[in-house]
């Protein structure tokens, strides 16, 4: 059965969750990604939409003007390790309680999820034209002055998803745990390969 | 001017352009417009065939559900016309032009006004950030976007242009090192595990490795990136080099990567290198790679025109 998160997301609706597990969203989804998070971190100035309970998406779509308003195209994830530098910040001064990106985020983004309540989830990177189609509407969208990468785009989303938990409100890190792993793994394989390249004889 | 006058100012073979010049180059820019957002709504054939075996291979049950989510979002970019993934690149085209090409000299300008029509008809995303400037053109054109990478060949009046579309997050993991000699092909090894179990992780694998092998950074960077162009599965000619892909290969598959770094059977869609004669105190090595939604496409342009496209099956334009 899907688990199906819904904006305004409270601490108890997410604290059983662990890594690993797959949710979906319905809600508040805004797109905020490197110079959203400088802006208010770094530049000290306030964001014009309110986030507490809600969601945001490390990414950048290609949106379509449609009359008066906006159609989402194409809206997959970014790298979530660009945003490593402000997360944890970030949680604590807006109340996000989901960041949807791709890939891992690092110890202070989970000292974060785990001090602010919050989840880190995946969405499948690449897989733009499926998020797209999970978003309903475009309600609005501010600091256009960014470009369209990087405006904060405000939509409503239905059953968004797959999210995969990589970190949750505990603080445990799917991406670190397998990293452990990769590395363990790349010192034997680099160790076997080596033995068989000696060209330069 | 008529064409045959073309053809002599051209000093073209005596398959000249059937048009006037301008016309051409509209007819060309048209093409190219209609090919980039082609290639940035399908993948090409051969990784759609790899990513179809990897996906059969698989077996973690969370990795199956990404998996499934690539395909579903491939069936939707295809049956909806939408750029497959949001993050359409900074545009590189890699030229290899015959010398009689009748619009050789205006190809650069042609593949700008094409990058700029398929920016709005695609649509694709504003993508060109001018540096210092710091302002999005708006238009994926400016200063050396689109990137154009030229080879010349003597003689020839064809066209062919691989047109390439990455991502930003598969751009992150780019690195390239000289190495002493002393490390060997052993310290090239250890340097494509260190860049794919690091960025490599987060760059939307499974990945397609590109390794070049040279003097110094630009060119082994160049060869890298051009690794990455051969279609999947082609090897080197030279049987160690071929050897080691299929190592390197294996080798990251044993990692476990999995599709988005969540774990996996396989890691890789393929390792590619391509090397040159180096300097002898020197092994320059460079890592490019392709994310899983390797968007590359190949046009093969003869001088009337016509065109055969080489990367994808049942193209029409």
């Amino acid at each position: 059965m899907k688990r199906i998160l819904t904006t305004p997301v409270a601490s108890e609706d997410i604290a059983d969750l662990t890594v690993g597990d797959v949710v979906y969203l319905t809600g508040t989804l805004v797109t905020c990604r490197d110079v959203g998070h400088r802006r208010l971190i770094e530049l000290g100035q306030a964001l014009p939409v309110s986030l507490r309970g809600n969601a945001i998406f490390h990414a950048g779509p290609i949106v379509a003007q449609d009359g008066d308003g906006w159609r989402m195209v194409s809206v997959g994830p970014t790298t979530s390790m660009r945003m490593e530098r402000f997360e944890r910040q970030f949680i604590a001064e807006t109340g996000v309680k989901v960041i949807v990106g791709k890939g891992g985020m690092g110890s202070e983004t989970a000292a974060g999820c785990r001090e602010g309540h919050a989840l880190h989830c995946v969405f499948p990177g690449g897989c733009a034209v499926l998020a797209a189609t999970q978003v309903e509407a475009i309600e609005r969208v501010e600091w256009l002055d960014l470009g369209m990468p990087e405006a904060l785009w405000v939509c409503r989303v239905r059953e968004f998803g797959p999210l995969i938990v990589s970190i949750d409100t505990k603080g445990n890190n799917l991406f670190e745990i397998n990293q452990a792993m990769f590395d363990a793994r790349k010192a034997r394989a680099v160790a076997a390969i080596s033995g068989e390249v000696r060209f330069i004889t | 001017m008529t064409t045959a006058q073309h053809a002599a100012t051209a000093k073209a073979p005596a398959r000249g352009l059937p048009i006037e010049k301008d016309e051409a180059a509209r007819v060309l820019t048209d093409l190219m417009a209609k090919f980039t957002g082609y290639v940035g709504k399908h993948l090409p054939q051969d990784v759609l065939d790899k990513l179809a075996e990897l996906r059969a291979r698989e077996t973690q049950p969370l990795s199956r559900v990404v998996y499934d989510a690539m395909f579903d979002n491939l069936e939707k970019a295809d049956r909806l016309d939408r750029p497959c993934c949001q993050d359409t690149g900074a545009l590189q085209f890699f030229v290899t032009a015959g010398a009689c090409f009748p619009l050789l000299g205006e190809l650069k300008a042609i593949l700008g006004d094409a990058l700029r029509q398929a920016t709005k008809e695609a649509p694709l995303r504003h993508n060109a950030v001018e540096t210092f400037v710091e302002q999005n053109t708006g238009t994926n054109t400016g200063t050396g976007i689109p990137w154009v990478d030229w080879e010349i060949v003597p003689g020839d009046d064809t066209c062919t242009i691989e047109v390439y579309m990455a991502g930003g997050g598969c751009s992150l993991p780019g690195a390239a090192r000289v190495l002493m000699p002393a490390e060997g092909y052993e310290g090239v090894t250890r340097f494509v595990f260190d860049v794919i179990t690091s960025y490599g992780v987060n760059a939307c694998p499974p990945l397609l490795v590109g390794v070049g092998v040279s003097t110094s950074v630009e060119t082994a960077a160049i060869l890298s990136k051009r690794a990455i162009l051969r279609p999947i599965g082609t090897r080197h000619p030279d049987p160690r080099a071929a050897r080691m892909e299929v190592l390197l290969e294996k080798g990251l598959n044993e990692v476990g990567i999995g599709p988005q770094g969540l774990s996996g059977t396989c890691s890789v869609m393929g390792v590619h290198i391509e090397a040159s004669a180096r300097h002898p105190s020197t092994i320059g090595v460079a890592v490019s790679v392709g994310c899983w939604s390797h968007r590359r496409g190949t046009i093969r342009i003869q001088p009337d025109l016509s065109y055969e496209v080489l990367s994808h099956k049942g193209v029409r334009l």
